[in-house]
Protein backbone atom coordinates (compact mmCIF):
# COMPACT_ATOMS: atom_id res chain seq x y z
CA UNK A 1 0.00 0.00 0.00
CA UNK A 2 1.64 3.18 -1.50
CA UNK A 3 0.60 6.41 0.78
CA UNK A 4 1.66 9.90 0.06
CA UNK A 5 1.82 12.36 2.76
CA UNK A 6 2.13 16.69 2.87
CA UNK A 7 2.41 19.20 5.01
CA UNK A 8 2.41 22.74 3.83
CA UNK A 9 0.64 23.95 8.01
CA UNK A 10 4.05 26.43 7.87
CA UNK A 11 7.06 27.51 6.58
CA UNK A 12 8.33 23.79 6.10
CA UNK A 13 7.40 21.74 3.32
CA UNK A 14 7.42 18.24 3.62
CA UNK A 15 6.13 15.47 1.42
CA UNK A 16 6.84 11.60 1.73
CA UNK A 17 6.16 8.50 -0.11
CA UNK A 18 5.98 5.13 2.03
CA UNK A 19 5.07 1.69 0.92
CA UNK A 20 3.70 -0.86 3.79
CA UNK A 21 6.25 -0.26 6.43
CA UNK A 22 8.83 1.24 4.40
CA UNK A 23 9.85 4.84 4.24
CA UNK A 24 10.68 5.12 0.41
CA UNK A 25 11.20 9.04 -0.49
CA UNK A 26 11.22 12.01 1.88
CA UNK A 27 11.11 15.85 0.80
CA UNK A 28 11.86 18.57 3.47
CA UNK A 29 12.77 22.25 3.13
CA UNK A 30 12.33 24.84 5.79
CA UNK A 31 11.63 27.56 3.47
CA UNK A 32 9.94 31.03 3.80
CA UNK A 33 8.75 30.78 0.18
CA UNK A 34 5.56 29.86 -2.26
CA UNK A 35 3.65 26.46 -1.15
CA UNK A 36 0.93 27.16 -3.64
CA UNK A 37 3.95 27.72 -6.24
CA UNK A 38 6.32 24.62 -5.53
CA UNK A 39 4.06 21.77 -3.51
CA UNK A 40 2.94 20.58 -6.90
CA UNK A 41 6.48 20.75 -8.88
CA UNK A 42 7.67 19.25 -5.21
CA UNK A 43 4.99 16.10 -5.44
CA UNK A 44 5.89 15.50 -8.97
CA UNK A 45 9.44 15.46 -8.38
CA UNK A 46 9.65 12.91 -5.60
CA UNK A 47 7.15 10.54 -7.01
CA UNK A 48 8.94 10.69 -10.32
CA UNK A 49 12.20 10.06 -8.20
CA UNK A 50 10.62 7.07 -6.64
CA UNK A 51 9.40 5.63 -10.52
CA UNK A 52 5.30 5.65 -9.06
CA UNK A 53 2.59 7.35 -11.09
CA UNK A 54 -0.33 9.10 -9.19
CA UNK A 55 -2.76 6.31 -10.24
CA UNK A 56 -0.96 4.03 -7.96
CA UNK A 57 -1.17 5.93 -4.79
CA UNK A 58 -3.60 3.88 -2.68
CA UNK A 59 -4.25 6.75 0.09
CA UNK A 60 -3.27 10.84 0.89
CA UNK A 61 -2.50 11.54 4.17
CA UNK A 62 -2.23 15.52 5.27
CA UNK A 63 -1.55 17.80 7.74
CA UNK A 64 -4.81 19.35 8.40
CA UNK A 65 -3.74 22.21 10.90
CA UNK A 66 -3.76 24.34 13.16
CA UNK A 67 -0.95 26.26 10.84
CA UNK A 68 -0.80 29.41 8.53
CA UNK A 69 -4.44 29.87 7.06
CA UNK A 70 -3.11 29.61 3.74
CA UNK A 71 -0.68 26.97 4.53
CA UNK A 72 -2.78 24.60 5.74
CA UNK A 73 -5.28 25.34 2.54
CA UNK A 74 -2.97 24.60 0.33
CA UNK A 75 -2.18 20.90 1.13
CA UNK A 76 -6.28 20.20 2.56
CA UNK A 77 -6.72 21.36 -0.91
CA UNK A 78 -4.22 19.64 -3.00
CA UNK A 79 -4.95 16.06 -0.76
CA UNK A 80 -8.52 16.46 -0.74
CA UNK A 81 -8.35 16.86 -4.80
CA UNK A 82 -5.60 14.12 -5.39
CA UNK A 83 -7.79 11.62 -2.67
CA UNK A 84 -11.33 12.76 -4.77
CA UNK A 85 -10.20 12.59 -8.20
CA UNK A 86 -7.94 8.67 -7.62
CA UNK A 87 -10.69 7.93 -6.22
CA UNK A 88 -8.53 6.65 -3.11
CA UNK A 89 -9.04 7.37 0.84
CA UNK A 90 -7.55 10.73 2.61
CA UNK A 91 -6.75 10.86 6.12
CA UNK A 92 -5.94 13.92 8.28
CA UNK A 93 -3.40 13.96 10.97
CA UNK A 94 -3.24 17.08 13.39
CA UNK A 95 -0.34 19.01 12.35
CA UNK A 96 0.91 19.52 16.04
CA UNK A 97 0.59 15.35 16.57
CA UNK A 98 2.44 15.13 13.45
CA UNK A 99 5.71 16.98 14.97
CA UNK A 100 5.40 15.53 18.26
CA UNK A 101 5.91 12.33 16.51
CA UNK A 102 9.75 13.83 16.38
CA UNK A 103 9.76 12.84 20.08
CA UNK A 104 8.99 9.40 19.85
CA UNK A 105 11.68 8.57 22.24
CA UNK A 106 10.55 10.61 25.39
CA UNK A 107 8.74 9.45 28.18
CA UNK A 108 7.40 12.39 29.26
CA UNK A 109 4.79 14.84 27.63
CA UNK A 110 5.31 16.41 24.67
CA UNK A 111 3.81 20.11 23.65
CA UNK A 112 4.20 20.61 20.16
CA UNK A 113 3.66 24.65 18.81
CA UNK A 114 3.45 26.80 16.57
CA UNK A 115 3.72 30.81 16.90
CA UNK A 116 -0.02 32.31 16.19
CA UNK A 117 1.08 36.26 17.16
CA UNK A 118 0.62 38.20 20.02
CA UNK A 119 1.63 35.65 22.84
CA UNK A 120 -0.53 32.95 21.31
CA UNK A 121 0.37 29.87 20.28
CA UNK A 122 -1.18 26.84 18.74
CA UNK A 123 -0.11 23.74 21.01
CA UNK A 124 -1.28 20.40 22.14
CA UNK A 125 -0.79 17.50 24.46
CA UNK A 126 0.88 14.50 23.21
CA UNK A 127 2.40 11.46 25.23
CA UNK A 128 4.02 8.38 23.49
CA UNK A 129 2.32 4.91 25.27
CA UNK A 130 3.02 1.84 24.14
CA UNK A 131 5.22 3.12 21.29
CA UNK A 132 1.13 4.65 20.09
CA UNK A 133 1.20 8.63 19.82
CA UNK A 134 -1.48 9.50 22.18
CA UNK A 135 -3.28 12.82 22.86
CA UNK A 136 -3.26 14.49 26.31
CA UNK A 137 -4.91 17.63 25.49
CA UNK A 138 -6.83 18.70 22.34
CA UNK A 139 -5.49 21.10 20.02
CA UNK A 140 -6.05 24.48 21.09
CA UNK A 141 -5.14 28.77 20.41
CA UNK A 142 -3.66 29.95 24.28
CA UNK A 143 -0.94 32.39 25.72
CA UNK A 144 2.17 30.43 25.88
CA UNK A 145 2.07 31.92 29.64
CA UNK A 146 -1.34 30.36 30.36
CA UNK A 147 -0.38 27.22 28.65
CA UNK A 148 2.65 26.86 30.90
CA UNK A 149 0.44 27.47 33.79
CA UNK A 150 -2.25 24.60 32.89
CA UNK A 151 1.10 21.89 32.58
CA UNK A 152 2.52 22.97 35.73
CA UNK A 153 0.07 20.68 37.66
CA UNK A 154 1.13 17.60 35.63
CA UNK A 155 4.47 17.59 38.05
CA UNK A 156 6.04 15.64 34.58
CA UNK A 157 8.76 16.62 32.21
CA UNK A 158 7.17 18.44 29.16
CA UNK A 159 9.63 18.28 26.18
CA UNK A 160 8.57 21.53 23.93
CA UNK A 161 8.67 21.25 20.48
CA UNK A 162 8.79 23.60 16.90
CA UNK A 163 11.10 26.09 15.51
CA UNK A 164 9.10 29.05 17.44
CA UNK A 165 9.88 27.86 20.69
CA UNK A 166 12.46 30.29 20.86
CA UNK A 167 9.83 33.04 20.90
CA UNK A 168 8.31 31.64 23.92
CA UNK A 169 10.87 29.64 25.31
CA UNK A 170 11.33 32.63 28.20
CA UNK A 171 7.72 32.80 29.76
CA UNK A 172 7.67 29.15 29.75
CA UNK A 173 10.95 28.41 31.43
CA UNK A 174 9.24 31.50 33.92
CA UNK A 175 6.50 29.37 34.86
CA UNK A 176 7.56 25.35 34.84
CA UNK A 177 11.32 26.04 35.20
CA UNK A 178 13.19 22.28 35.37
CA UNK A 179 9.88 20.84 34.18
CA UNK A 180 10.42 22.12 31.14
CA UNK A 181 12.53 21.04 28.12
CA UNK A 182 13.31 22.31 24.45
CA UNK A 183 14.16 20.10 21.99
CA UNK A 184 17.38 21.23 20.09
CA UNK A 185 16.42 22.47 16.07
CA UNK A 186 17.26 18.73 14.26
CA UNK A 187 13.39 17.87 15.66
CA UNK A 188 11.84 21.21 14.51
CA UNK A 189 11.20 19.93 10.83
CA UNK A 190 7.90 17.92 11.43
CA UNK A 191 8.78 14.47 9.51
CA UNK A 192 6.25 13.30 6.69
CA UNK A 193 7.22 9.79 6.78
CA UNK A 194 6.08 10.20 10.53
CA UNK A 195 2.98 11.87 9.07
CA UNK A 196 2.44 9.31 6.73
CA UNK A 197 3.08 6.80 9.14
CA UNK A 198 0.36 8.30 11.61
CA UNK A 199 -2.79 8.23 9.30
CA UNK A 200 -2.00 5.11 6.95
CA UNK A 201 -4.14 2.93 9.77
CA UNK A 202 -6.38 6.31 10.24
CA UNK A 203 -10.35 6.34 9.74
CA UNK A 204 -10.98 7.96 6.35
CA UNK A 205 -12.24 10.84 5.95
CA UNK A 206 -15.83 11.91 3.93
CA UNK A 207 -13.22 13.69 1.41
CA UNK A 208 -16.39 16.28 -0.11
CA UNK A 209 -16.50 17.11 3.73
CA UNK A 210 -12.99 17.82 4.83
CA UNK A 211 -11.34 20.33 5.60
CA UNK A 212 -8.89 21.96 7.69
CA UNK A 213 -8.51 22.34 11.55
CA UNK A 214 -8.35 25.58 12.00
CA UNK A 215 -8.59 25.86 15.96
CA UNK A 216 -9.51 29.84 15.22
CA UNK A 217 -12.61 31.37 14.08
CA UNK A 218 -11.49 33.82 11.40
CA UNK A 219 -10.73 37.29 12.50
CA UNK A 220 -14.15 38.82 11.04
CA UNK A 221 -16.39 36.41 12.53
CA UNK A 222 -14.84 37.04 16.27
CA UNK A 223 -15.74 40.27 15.57
CA UNK A 224 -19.27 39.96 14.57
CA UNK A 225 -19.97 37.70 16.98
CA UNK A 226 -18.64 40.71 19.53
CA UNK A 227 -20.75 42.95 17.93
CA UNK A 228 -23.35 40.76 18.30
CA UNK A 229 -23.13 40.00 22.11
CA UNK A 230 -22.83 43.80 22.79
CA UNK A 231 -25.77 44.35 20.92
CA UNK A 232 -27.77 41.74 22.69
CA UNK A 233 -26.39 43.46 25.87
CA UNK A 234 -28.08 46.85 25.62
CA UNK B 1 -1.83 9.81 -49.41
CA UNK B 2 -5.58 11.30 -48.15
CA UNK B 3 -5.44 10.75 -44.77
CA UNK B 4 -8.72 11.05 -43.49
CA UNK B 5 -8.86 13.23 -40.05
CA UNK B 6 -11.85 13.48 -37.59
CA UNK B 7 -11.39 16.06 -35.29
CA UNK B 8 -12.25 15.22 -32.48
CA UNK B 9 -13.95 17.43 -29.82
CA UNK B 10 -12.21 19.84 -27.54
CA UNK B 11 -13.37 19.49 -23.95
CA UNK B 12 -12.50 22.01 -21.49
CA UNK B 13 -12.92 21.37 -17.73
CA UNK B 14 -12.96 25.22 -15.91
CA UNK B 15 -12.51 26.07 -12.51
CA UNK B 16 -13.10 29.47 -11.14
CA UNK B 17 -12.73 30.44 -7.51
CA UNK B 18 -11.35 34.25 -7.50
CA UNK B 19 -13.79 35.94 -5.35
CA UNK B 20 -17.01 34.51 -3.41
CA UNK B 21 -18.71 32.17 -5.76
CA UNK B 22 -16.76 28.44 -6.31
CA UNK B 23 -17.73 27.18 -9.87
CA UNK B 24 -16.48 24.22 -12.26
CA UNK B 25 -17.93 23.76 -15.99
CA UNK B 26 -17.27 21.89 -19.22
CA UNK B 27 -17.01 23.55 -22.15
CA UNK B 28 -17.16 21.69 -25.62
CA UNK B 29 -15.23 23.13 -28.29
CA UNK B 30 -14.79 26.45 -26.70
CA UNK B 31 -18.95 27.58 -27.66
CA UNK B 32 -20.77 25.07 -25.80
CA UNK B 33 -21.97 24.22 -22.24
CA UNK B 34 -22.12 21.37 -21.12
CA UNK B 35 -22.50 21.90 -17.24
CA UNK B 36 -21.39 24.93 -15.52
CA UNK B 37 -21.72 24.54 -11.77
CA UNK B 38 -21.95 27.71 -9.63
CA UNK B 39 -21.81 27.09 -5.84
CA UNK B 40 -22.44 31.08 -4.41
CA UNK B 41 -21.44 32.41 -0.92
CA UNK B 42 -22.80 35.55 -1.22
CA UNK B 43 -25.33 34.58 2.05
CA UNK B 44 -22.48 33.81 4.18
CA UNK B 45 -20.34 37.26 3.25
CA UNK B 46 -24.14 39.44 3.45
CA UNK B 47 -23.91 39.27 7.55
CA UNK B 48 -19.95 41.31 6.63
CA UNK B 49 -21.33 43.55 4.31
CA UNK B 50 -18.94 42.42 1.77
CA UNK B 51 -16.95 39.34 0.90
CA UNK B 52 -14.41 38.67 3.91
CA UNK B 53 -10.95 36.73 1.85
CA UNK B 54 -10.63 34.69 5.06
CA UNK B 55 -14.22 33.22 4.84
CA UNK B 56 -14.07 33.07 0.96
CA UNK B 57 -11.15 30.59 1.01
CA UNK B 58 -12.34 28.35 3.84
CA UNK B 59 -15.63 28.55 1.73
CA UNK B 60 -14.09 27.13 -1.17
CA UNK B 61 -12.11 24.46 0.46
CA UNK B 62 -15.08 23.58 1.28
CA UNK B 63 -17.06 23.19 -2.18
CA UNK B 64 -14.06 22.63 -4.82
CA UNK B 65 -14.60 18.81 -4.83
CA UNK B 66 -18.22 18.73 -4.68
CA UNK B 67 -17.84 21.56 -7.42
CA UNK B 68 -16.07 20.07 -9.96
CA UNK B 69 -17.90 16.40 -9.08
CA UNK B 70 -21.17 17.88 -10.27
CA UNK B 71 -19.68 19.75 -13.45
CA UNK B 72 -18.39 16.39 -14.33
CA UNK B 73 -21.39 14.55 -13.70
CA UNK B 74 -23.71 16.67 -15.50
CA UNK B 75 -21.83 17.24 -18.57
CA UNK B 76 -21.45 13.60 -18.49
CA UNK B 77 -17.72 12.72 -19.27
CA UNK B 78 -14.43 10.92 -18.01
CA UNK B 79 -10.88 12.30 -17.50
CA UNK B 80 -10.22 10.56 -20.91
CA UNK B 81 -12.36 13.04 -22.61
CA UNK B 82 -11.14 16.14 -21.22
CA UNK B 83 -8.34 18.13 -23.58
CA UNK B 84 -7.22 20.61 -20.16
CA UNK B 85 -8.32 21.94 -17.21
CA UNK B 86 -8.69 25.69 -17.26
CA UNK B 87 -8.14 27.83 -14.00
CA UNK B 88 -8.60 31.76 -13.04
CA UNK B 89 -5.04 32.02 -11.78
CA UNK B 90 -5.48 35.96 -11.21
CA UNK B 91 -7.04 39.29 -10.85
CA UNK B 92 -9.02 38.05 -7.63
CA UNK B 93 -8.46 37.42 -3.91
CA UNK B 94 -5.24 35.29 -3.77
CA UNK B 95 -6.30 33.32 -1.30
CA UNK B 96 -9.25 32.61 -3.20
CA UNK B 97 -7.05 32.02 -6.14
CA UNK B 98 -4.78 29.80 -4.77
CA UNK B 99 -7.96 27.21 -4.15
CA UNK B 100 -8.84 27.19 -7.72
CA UNK B 101 -5.58 26.76 -8.76
CA UNK B 102 -4.58 23.58 -7.00
CA UNK B 103 -7.20 22.19 -7.17
CA UNK B 104 -6.96 22.48 -11.23
CA UNK B 105 -3.06 21.45 -10.42
CA UNK B 106 -4.10 18.26 -8.34
CA UNK B 107 -6.82 17.32 -10.91
CA UNK B 108 -4.55 17.58 -14.29
CA UNK B 109 -1.06 16.30 -12.08
CA UNK B 110 -3.23 13.16 -11.11
CA UNK B 111 -4.39 12.34 -14.97
CA UNK B 112 -1.90 13.80 -17.07
CA UNK B 113 -3.83 16.47 -18.83
CA UNK B 114 -2.95 19.70 -19.59
CA UNK B 115 -3.18 22.68 -17.69
CA UNK B 116 -4.04 26.53 -18.84
CA UNK B 117 -4.18 29.49 -16.63
CA UNK B 118 -6.96 31.94 -17.56
CA UNK B 119 -7.26 35.58 -16.96
CA UNK B 120 -10.24 36.43 -15.03
CA UNK B 121 -11.55 39.55 -17.51
CA UNK B 122 -10.35 36.99 -20.24
CA UNK B 123 -13.18 34.66 -19.10
CA UNK B 124 -15.88 37.45 -18.51
CA UNK B 125 -15.24 38.36 -22.12
CA UNK B 126 -15.19 35.07 -23.45
CA UNK B 127 -18.88 34.64 -21.97
CA UNK B 128 -19.69 36.02 -24.98
CA UNK B 129 -18.26 33.34 -27.33
CA UNK B 130 -20.63 30.87 -25.20
CA UNK B 131 -23.79 33.38 -27.06
CA UNK B 132 -22.41 34.33 -30.42
CA UNK B 133 -19.65 33.34 -32.38
CA UNK B 134 -16.92 36.33 -32.05
CA UNK B 135 -15.83 39.22 -34.95
CA UNK B 136 -12.83 40.89 -35.04
CA UNK B 137 -11.40 43.61 -34.40
CA UNK B 138 -14.05 43.49 -31.64
CA UNK B 139 -14.55 46.12 -28.67
CA UNK B 140 -15.23 44.65 -25.42
CA UNK B 141 -17.33 46.66 -22.52
CA UNK B 142 -16.22 45.05 -18.82
CA UNK B 143 -17.62 46.49 -15.57
CA UNK B 144 -17.79 44.66 -12.58
CA UNK B 145 -17.33 45.51 -9.00
CA UNK B 146 -13.56 45.46 -9.42
CA UNK B 147 -13.02 46.30 -13.46
CA UNK B 148 -14.58 49.44 -15.92
CA UNK B 149 -12.71 48.54 -19.01
CA UNK B 150 -12.85 48.78 -22.46
CA UNK B 151 -10.54 45.89 -24.18
CA UNK B 152 -9.38 45.84 -27.52
CA UNK B 153 -9.28 42.17 -29.46
CA UNK B 154 -7.83 42.26 -32.57
CA UNK B 155 -7.93 38.78 -32.68
CA UNK B 156 -8.89 35.38 -30.63
CA UNK B 157 -6.76 35.55 -27.13
CA UNK B 158 -5.40 39.24 -27.77
CA UNK B 159 -6.31 41.95 -25.40
CA UNK B 160 -5.42 46.00 -25.48
CA UNK B 161 -6.76 47.73 -22.64
CA UNK B 162 -8.02 51.14 -24.53
CA UNK B 163 -9.64 52.46 -21.66
CA UNK B 164 -9.61 51.87 -17.89
CA UNK B 165 -11.51 53.55 -14.40
CA UNK B 166 -8.88 55.87 -12.79
CA UNK B 167 -10.17 55.03 -9.67
CA UNK B 168 -13.79 53.12 -8.11
CA UNK B 169 -14.90 50.88 -10.95
CA UNK B 170 -18.66 50.63 -11.78
CA UNK B 171 -19.68 48.31 -9.64
CA UNK B 172 -17.80 49.61 -6.56
CA UNK B 173 -19.45 53.11 -7.23
CA UNK B 174 -22.87 51.40 -7.36
CA UNK B 175 -21.89 49.47 -3.98
CA UNK B 176 -21.18 52.91 -1.89
CA UNK B 177 -24.09 54.66 -3.37
CA UNK B 178 -26.62 51.81 -2.38
CA UNK B 179 -24.79 51.68 0.98
CA UNK B 180 -25.30 55.32 1.42
CA UNK B 181 -28.68 54.29 0.96
CA UNK B 182 -29.00 51.88 3.27
CA UNK B 183 -29.34 48.82 0.83
CA UNK B 184 -27.91 45.65 2.35
CA UNK B 185 -24.56 44.23 0.24
CA UNK B 186 -24.52 43.67 -2.43
CA UNK B 187 -26.25 46.52 -3.48
CA UNK B 188 -25.67 46.93 -7.18
CA UNK B 189 -29.41 45.59 -8.36
CA UNK B 190 -30.86 47.27 -5.45
CA UNK B 191 -29.86 50.47 -7.13
CA UNK B 192 -30.60 49.36 -10.58
CA UNK B 193 -34.28 47.98 -9.66
CA UNK B 194 -34.68 51.59 -7.63
CA UNK B 195 -33.63 53.34 -10.84
CA UNK B 196 -36.21 52.15 -12.50
CA UNK B 197 -39.23 53.32 -9.75
CA UNK B 198 -38.04 56.74 -10.25
CA UNK B 199 -36.99 59.58 -12.79
CA UNK B 200 -33.07 60.95 -13.35
CA UNK B 201 -34.24 64.39 -12.31
CA UNK B 202 -31.39 65.48 -9.72
CA UNK B 203 -28.40 66.60 -11.63
CA UNK B 204 -25.07 64.58 -11.04
CA UNK B 205 -21.95 64.99 -12.90
CA UNK B 206 -20.56 62.95 -15.59
CA UNK B 207 -16.89 62.52 -15.86
CA UNK B 208 -16.16 62.73 -19.91
CA UNK B 209 -11.96 62.88 -19.27
CA UNK B 210 -11.92 64.10 -22.92
CA UNK B 211 -9.76 62.76 -25.61
CA UNK B 212 -9.45 59.52 -23.62
CA UNK B 213 -11.31 56.45 -22.86
CA UNK B 214 -10.93 56.23 -19.11
CA UNK B 215 -13.29 56.33 -17.05
CA UNK B 216 -14.14 58.20 -13.36
CA UNK B 217 -17.02 57.40 -10.72
CA UNK B 218 -15.09 58.41 -7.33
CA UNK B 219 -16.37 62.94 -7.83
CA UNK B 220 -20.46 60.95 -9.18
CA UNK B 221 -20.04 58.63 -5.99
CA UNK B 222 -19.36 61.84 -4.24
CA UNK B 223 -21.33 63.93 -5.80
CA UNK B 224 -24.74 61.68 -4.63
CA UNK B 225 -23.56 61.27 -0.86
CA UNK B 226 -23.21 65.30 -0.89
CA UNK B 227 -26.47 66.03 -2.38
CA UNK B 228 -27.91 63.35 0.03
CA UNK B 229 -26.44 65.49 2.78
CA UNK B 230 -27.13 68.81 1.88
CA UNK B 231 -30.73 67.92 1.19
CA UNK B 232 -30.51 66.31 4.79
CA UNK B 233 -29.00 69.47 6.23
CA UNK B 234 -31.88 72.08 4.57
CA UNK B 235 -34.05 69.51 6.30
CA UNK B 236 -35.48 68.44 2.72
CA UNK B 237 -35.83 64.69 1.73
CA UNK B 238 -34.95 63.31 -1.26
CA UNK B 239 -36.37 60.44 -3.41
CA UNK B 240 -34.27 57.89 -2.56
CA UNK B 241 -35.59 55.82 -6.20
CA UNK B 242 -34.75 59.88 -8.55
CA UNK B 243 -31.25 59.40 -6.76
CA UNK B 244 -30.83 56.26 -7.82
CA UNK B 245 -32.31 57.10 -11.42
CA UNK B 246 -30.25 59.80 -11.59
CA UNK B 247 -26.85 58.19 -10.77
CA UNK B 248 -27.48 55.22 -12.80
CA UNK B 249 -28.30 57.74 -15.56
CA UNK B 250 -24.82 59.26 -15.03
CA UNK B 251 -23.15 55.68 -15.06
CA UNK B 252 -24.70 54.40 -17.93
CA UNK B 253 -24.27 57.77 -20.30
CA UNK B 254 -20.83 57.95 -19.46
CA UNK B 255 -20.26 54.07 -20.17
CA UNK B 256 -22.48 54.19 -23.57
CA UNK B 257 -21.16 57.43 -25.05
CA UNK B 258 -17.82 56.23 -24.09
CA UNK B 259 -17.84 52.59 -25.75
CA UNK B 260 -20.01 54.01 -29.00
CA UNK B 261 -17.14 56.59 -29.29
CA UNK B 262 -14.48 53.54 -29.05
CA UNK B 263 -16.26 50.89 -31.66
CA UNK B 264 -16.57 53.65 -34.29
CA UNK B 265 -12.99 54.42 -33.85
CA UNK B 266 -11.56 51.60 -33.91
CA UNK B 267 -13.64 49.89 -36.28
CA UNK B 268 -14.76 47.37 -34.46
CA UNK B 269 -17.15 44.42 -36.44
CA UNK B 270 -18.67 43.34 -32.68
CA UNK B 271 -19.40 44.81 -29.27
CA UNK B 272 -19.69 42.36 -26.51
CA UNK B 273 -20.99 43.45 -22.60
CA UNK B 274 -18.90 41.41 -20.16
CA UNK B 275 -18.40 41.66 -16.02
CA UNK B 276 -21.09 41.39 -13.07
CA UNK B 277 -22.43 44.60 -13.92
CA UNK B 278 -23.51 43.89 -17.41
CA UNK B 279 -26.00 42.28 -14.98
CA UNK B 280 -27.43 46.02 -14.84
CA UNK B 281 -31.07 46.50 -16.82
CA UNK B 282 -30.60 49.71 -17.56
CA UNK B 283 -27.46 49.18 -18.88
CA UNK B 284 -28.79 46.61 -21.57
CA UNK B 285 -31.30 48.13 -22.41
CA UNK B 286 -29.33 52.23 -22.56
CA UNK B 287 -26.46 49.79 -24.68
CA UNK B 288 -29.29 47.71 -26.96
CA UNK B 289 -30.65 51.25 -27.99
CA UNK B 290 -27.38 53.37 -28.55
CA UNK B 291 -25.85 49.95 -30.98
CA UNK B 292 -29.59 50.02 -32.80
CA UNK B 293 -28.60 53.06 -34.49
CA UNK B 294 -25.34 51.68 -35.87
CA UNK B 295 -26.72 48.11 -37.47
CA UNK B 296 -23.24 47.40 -39.04
CA UNK B 297 -21.54 46.89 -35.19
CA UNK B 298 -22.82 44.03 -33.79
CA UNK B 299 -23.76 44.06 -29.91
CA UNK B 300 -23.52 40.91 -27.44
CA UNK B 301 -24.60 40.78 -24.59
CA UNK B 302 -24.90 37.57 -22.57
CA UNK B 303 -27.58 36.02 -20.44
CA UNK B 304 -27.63 37.01 -16.72
CA UNK B 305 -26.08 34.12 -15.64
CA UNK B 306 -23.36 34.22 -17.39
CA UNK B 307 -22.44 37.63 -16.74
CA UNK B 308 -21.55 37.23 -12.76
CA UNK B 309 -19.04 34.70 -12.17
CA UNK B 310 -18.98 31.48 -13.44
CA UNK B 311 -16.46 28.99 -14.98
CA UNK B 312 -18.48 28.38 -18.53
CA UNK B 313 -16.45 31.36 -19.11
CA UNK B 314 -13.11 30.25 -17.62
CA UNK B 315 -13.37 27.13 -19.75
CA UNK B 316 -14.50 29.30 -22.86
CA UNK B 317 -11.42 31.30 -22.68
CA UNK B 318 -9.22 28.32 -21.79
CA UNK B 319 -10.28 26.62 -24.92
CA UNK B 320 -8.70 29.41 -27.44
CA UNK B 321 -5.57 29.96 -24.70
CA UNK B 322 -4.91 25.87 -25.28
CA UNK B 323 -5.85 26.30 -28.66
CA UNK B 324 -2.87 28.86 -29.09
CA UNK B 325 -1.02 26.71 -27.28
CA UNK B 326 -0.90 28.20 -24.34
CA UNK B 327 0.51 25.51 -21.37
CA UNK B 328 1.01 26.18 -17.44
CA UNK B 329 3.45 24.13 -15.55
CA UNK B 330 2.47 22.75 -12.19
CA UNK B 331 4.32 26.29 -10.54
CA UNK B 332 1.14 27.38 -11.66
CA UNK B 333 0.25 29.99 -9.01
CA UNK B 334 -2.82 32.33 -8.14
CA UNK B 335 -1.45 36.25 -9.23
CA UNK B 336 -4.19 39.01 -7.76
CA UNK B 337 -2.59 41.48 -9.82
CA UNK B 338 -2.36 39.44 -13.40
CA UNK B 339 -2.01 41.31 -16.15
CA UNK B 340 -4.36 40.63 -19.44
CA UNK B 341 -1.92 42.07 -21.93
CA UNK B 342 0.82 39.96 -21.41
CA UNK B 343 -0.99 36.69 -20.79
ZN1 LIG C 1 -15.74 38.63 -12.20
Amino acid sequence: MKVLALDTSNFILGISLIEDDKVIGEYITNLKKNHSLRVMPAIEGLLKECDTTPAELDKIVVAKGPGSYTGVRIGVTIAKTLAWTLKIPLSGISSLEALAANARFFEGYIAPLFDARRGLIFTGLYKFTNNKLETIIEDCNILSVDWAKRLKSTNESILFIGQDIALHQEAIKEVLGEQAIFAPPSLFNPRPSELALLGRDKDEEDIHQFVPNYVRMAEAEVKWLETQAKKNDL
Amino acid sequence: MGEFIVKKDQIILGIETSCDETAAAVIKNGTEILSNVISSQIESHKRFGGVVPEIASRMHVEQITLVIEEALLQADVTYKDIDAVAVTEGPGLVGALLIGVNAAKAVAFAHGIPLVGVHHIAGHIYANRLIQEMKFPALSLVVSGGHTELILLKEHGSFKVIGETRDDAAGEAYDKVARTLNFPYPGGPHIDRLAHEGKPSINLPRAWLNGSYDFSFSGLKSSVINTLHNAEQRGETIEPADLAASFQASVIEVLVTKTLKAAEDFNVKQVMLAGGVAANKGLRAALTEAFTAVPDIELVIPPLSLCTDNAAMIGAAGSILFEKGKRSDLALNGNPGLDIENL
